[in-house]
């Protein structure tokens, strides 16, 4: 009894115990040999962990863009490959560096790329302003909606978005085309006499963007509005605030991050997007993604096709800059 | 009022559903459709089912986008949940900016930037080196696994973010060693996210049309490659017969993947209920 | 029979010159960026200890617990365990071990197989594993819930698991972050006891982090008061308490009535102090560290003062006259608000030992309030 309460003895005992068990870590085992082992251990398991995807990446992602950017200084050759090469060996001992901008110049003198690029930026635009209007009210509907049926109606959203985008595509196909469901449908009750030419038209790819990348807006203004505190809006129609009040002064200022974030991820794939307008846009509104596409399989002219590249990376990065700066920005005031 | 605004909003709802599923409902309904015409219903008929079965083209083209997207998803699952790790675990690193710059970059490039790099890349070590030996199925899978190394990423990042970050130093307290806490700690409690990185880079593996054009030999041809070519060409019911299978396949997976979540979920909450019950 | 006083020896190793300290913490210094959380901290801590980190959050506890364990190096500084350095071993070979503030049970394991993981680590055989484990459970009541995942455990049974499974490996040193915060506080002061209880059965140095000072005083044999980075004072509870060295440490731990004043005069038994906050000088006792002309303050403890209506019969020394301005009734006793001519405020608390007593003090009354000089403080 007395060993037991006594906080000495109880130790020696205590000691004694351990010392017996392979666990017990005495003085010596920790040489400075075991010390580099494990520094050593520690070192190789970072090295692994970021090396792999660092290299991965800078050798399937950051490389390419290095050859993007010399083949579109490049001049386009009938050869193999079809480009000429910015250093040469002139007479085998001068070396020379051929730098050609015509590339460039061209994409600047000739209207057929501004006016490609511009019509990118627009329809992107228009589709980006549709999708944040019908995906607002959705997002909204969901998020007020009973908690109970609040997952299966998100289900329903993502659940397109796992079925095939080409095959989204091809259902407004069938719906938009001139002997397609619409046109039949209303010339049936004849409520037009001609089909309605609907395919091949800004229309369409409006419809088909709007429908495609609906998902992506949804998602991010839920996740905003469905955080939201309920008690903001009672507070605010405490104090006075009509319903629309309300709405534009408390509820959109406090989803902006969703609205941003559902802008860009519709607004900056729309840009360099190619099925959409290849498959239901008209020859005459033509977009940069099928341009470079184009440029690249029907001409085969490389240098040009990596210019239309170069310069549409450049259209995008200042948008995602933005973005960058604004979430940075709205972390740094919330946390 | 408050019930008017309600039903402004549930018609709102309405019609954005129906925008989304009208179109696929009679993409499917028409896959049964007798005649060639796939907008006029004439009556019902699995003649284009049984078309798609007995094109070799369409098959084998589903075989090979089978084949490149469970590699290509299983590759980019793992180096994903390493770069997830980098990102979360490691506070700083030579070059981390860069780092996590290029993993979000390849998500929002454009695919035919993406696509055309990789394929001068492919091209350039074709001279160098001899590798790869003309473009087929290893190119298109390694621009898949490119492209799917960010998805995965992200998503592991914003699980690990989520994670008490105390479990892994517990388990190091404990004497585990790095390497053993991956696998005892780490990978058993991002497995929920390492499986859905998994079937979304499956998903985007097997939808890509724009990256296969550029990095596919003439021996490859993927199913989205395929499809294309032929809805290039306009209507034809055949696809829409393809349409409602992989369509089927897919929603019949993700309700039963949504009903075990829930069931599972609703188990867990009683579970904590009862302990927290018994306690008082 | 042995005889009783044996069994109540409180040992007091840090008096004892020829005790070496078990844990050795040498001007241990953490930097994060231009913020340093941890400044030259010196600190020795003897075998079967109970020390407590207590202080605000944010002074630097918590860095100082995580230094120990292994999880944050040292910018400068080193710190010995048993004599042997440990500031470059990792926290998986360390003889320390923790339970965390969220207690990082894994999710993932049953109870069994958490209190099991430690042990498999150090490469323990199956049977040893078993016993071990079975030990814990004993030792912290859970036996019969071996085989439950940690979500269908209450609060109080998951930290109860942390506990055995820090435990089992038998560590020097076990560090605990905040090992109550997470329960309500009835569930607190029980496990408060079973904690002290534990650490007395096994005799396992604990060093625990807290930021509740009743808690760091029901629990510690030593506390050491942290504020900023550095320790401000180290001490057994009741030196804490009754004899704080700084303002900082006074007013932290419980509340305290300071009064600024100037030493007048020093007599052969104590000092008399002038304070323009009183209407008379307060007398202090004597120390030798204290001289005439000297500025200093004079610290009373609130329970330590004598409330009354009645004007005493001597007023020279330490005597206060002033008005009830608030008054609040605890239950177990009433705290007074009073305030002097001076306009300073002096807290003062008296227990309530009769129900409905007529003469009860109350708002506005003007009341005395003295103080014997052995109760006082003085704070430089």
């Amino acid at each position: 009894m007395k060993e037991n309460r006594l906080i000495p003895n109880d130790h020696s005992q205590a000691e004694g115990d351990k010392a017996a068990l392979p666990t017990e870590k005495s003085a010596k085992h920790f040489s400075t040999l075991r010390n580099l082992l494990n520094s050593f251990e520690n070192r190789t398991w970072r090295g692994v962990v970021i090396g792999i995807p660092y290299l991965w990446m800078l050798m399937f992602f950051f490389l390419p863009f290095v050859f993007v950017f010399k083949i579109s200084l490049a001049e386009s050759i009938i050869a193999r490959p079809p480009f000429t090469s910015l250093i040469a060996w002139v007479d085998g001992t001068r070396l020379s560096i051929n730098l050609i901008f015509d590339n460039y110049l061209l994409l600047l003198e000739d209207d057929f790329f501004t006016i490609a690029y511009l019509n990118s930026l627009k329809i992107a635009f228009v589709a980006t302003l549709c999708c944040l209007i019908i995906g607002y009210i959705m997002a909204y509907g969901i998020a007020r909606s009973k908690a109970s049926i609040r997952n299966v109606l998100l289900l329903l959203v993502i659940l397109p978005f796992w079925t095939s985008f080409l095959l989204r595509v091809y259902a407004w196909m069938g719906l938009l085309s001139n002997h397609g469901i619409i046109n039949n449908l209303l010339l049936a009750i004849g409520f037009i006499d001609q089909p309605i030419q609907m395919m091949y038209t800004d229309f369409a790819m409006y419809v088909v963007f709007v429908y495609t990348f609906l998902p992506f807006m949804i998602l991010p203004l839920y996740s905003t509005l469905e955080k939201m505190d309920m008690s903001l809006h009672e507070a605010s129609a405490d104090l006075g605030a009509k319903p629309v009040t309300t709405f534009l002064t408390v509820t959109v200022p406090l989803s902006m991050p969703g609205i941003i974030a559902g802008c860009m991820l519709v607004f900056i794939p729309a840009v360099g997007e190619f099925v959409i307008p290849s498959l239901v846009g008209g020859p005459d509104s033509m977009m940069i993604g099928r341009m470079l596409f184009d440029e690249f399989f029907a001409n085969r002219d490389w240098p040009l096709a990596s210019a239309v590249a170069v310069v549409l990376l450049i259209f995008l990065v200042v948008p995602f800059m933005l973005y960058k700066f604004y979430s940075a920005r709205q972390e740094g005031r919330y946390v | 009022m408050n019930s008017k605004r309600n039903y402004y909003i549930l018609t709102g709802m309405g019609f954005g559903f129906a925008f989304l599923y009208i179109p696929i409902l009679l993409l499917m309904v028409f896959s049964f459709n007798e005649a060639k015409v796939t907008t006029r219903w004439s009556s019902f008929s699995l003649k284009w089912y049984q078309a798609l079965l007995e094109n070799d083209a369409i098959i084998n083209a589903a075989l090979i986008s089978l084949k490149i997207a469970v590699i290509s998803a299983t590759i980019a699952t793992i180096v994903g949940v390493l770069a997830g790790i980098a990102l979360v675990r490691f506070k700083k690193f030579k070059g981390k900016t860069l780092f996590s710059g290029l993993m979000v970059a390849p998500m929002v490039m454009p695919e035919v930037i993406t696509g055309l790099s990789l394929l001068f890349l492919f091209v350039a070590m074709e001279e160098l080196i001899g590798w790869p030996d003309g473009r087929g199925m290893t190119t298109i899978t390694i621009a898949h696994i490119t492209f799917c190394i960010t998805f995965v990423a992200v998503i592991i990042q914003s699980r690990l973010q989520g994670m008490d970050e105390s479990l892994e130093e517990a388990a190091m307290d404990l004497g585990g060693r790095p390497i053993r806490i991956l696998f005892d700690i780490t990978l058993p409690l991002i497995t929920p996210a390492m499986i859905s990185g998994w079937l979304l880079s499956f998903t985007l593996s097997l939808d890509d049309v724009i990256l296969a054009s550029f990095v596919s030999g003439p021996s490859s041809t993927t199913l989205p490659l395929v499809i294309f070519s032929k809805i290039k060409l306009g209507i034809s019911p055949d696809i829409n017969a393809l349409a409602t299978l992989i369509i089927g396949i897919v929603a019949i997976g993700i309700v039963i993947a949504a009903w075990l979540m829930n069931k599972k979920e609703k188990a867990y909450q009683r579970d904590i209920q009862m302990a927290v019950a018994q306690n008082e | 029979m042995e005889p009783l006083e044996e069994k109540y020896i409180d040992p007091q190793p840090w008096l004892d010159k020829n005790e070496k300290p078990f844990l050795e913490i040498r001007s241990v210094t953490k930097k994060f960026g231009d913020f340093t959380a941890v400044d030259k901290v010196n600190l020795e801590i003897y075998k079967g200890e109970l020390f407590c980190l207590l202080g605000g959050s944010g002074c630097g506890k918590s860095t100082l617990l995580r230094i120990l364990a292994g999880f944050e190096t040292a910018t400068e500084g080193s710190f010995f365990i048993d004599g042997v350095d440990m500031t470059q071993i990792p926290p998986y070979e360390r003889p320390v071990n923790m339970m965390f503030q969220s207690y990082a049970i894994f999710p993932h394991m049953s109870v069994e197989k958490n209190i099991a993981y430690g042990l498999k680590r150090d490469g323990l055989s199956k049977p040893e594993v078993k016993t071990r484990v079975e030990e814990g459970l004993k030792l912290v009541q859970l036996s019969q819930f071996a085989k439950r995942k940690p979500h269908q455990l209450s609060g109080g049974q998951q930290q109860r698991v942390a506990l055995a499974r820090a435990l089992v490996k038998h560590p020097k040193v076990l560090l605990l972050d905040e090992p109550l915060a997470a329960l309500d506080k009835k569930l607190r002061e029980k496990t408060q006891f079973e904690l002290m209880d534990i650490q007395y059965k096994l005799g396992i140095t604990f060093i625990v982090v807290t930021h509740d000072q009743e808690e760091a005083m029901t629990l510690s044999t030593r506390i050491a008061v942290m504020n900023q980075g550095k320790i401000k004072q180290i001490g057994t509870p009741t030196d804490i308490y009754e004899y704080p060295q700084s303002r900082f440490t006074a007013n932290f731990i419980g509340s305290i009535n300071i009064f600024e004043g100037i030493v007048k005069e020093s007599l052969s038994e104590s000092h008399v102090v002038q304070s323009e906050e009183t209407q008379c000088d307060l007398l202090i006792d004597r120390d030798s560290s204290i001289h005439t002309g000297e500025k200093i303050g004079v610290a009373i403890r609130p329970e330590k003062i004598h409330l009354s209506r009645e004007e005493p019969d001597k007023q020279d020394f330490n005597t206060l006259r002033g008005k009830v301005l608030d008054f609040g009734y605890i239950g177990n006793l009433s705290v007074y608000n009073v305030k002097l001519p001076s306009g300073k405020m002096v807290k003062v608390s008296s227990p309530n030992q009769n129900r409905y007593s007529k003469h009860r003090v109350t708002w506005d009354d003007i009341v005395y309030l003295t103080w014997e000089p052995a109760n006082t403080v003085v704070i430089l």
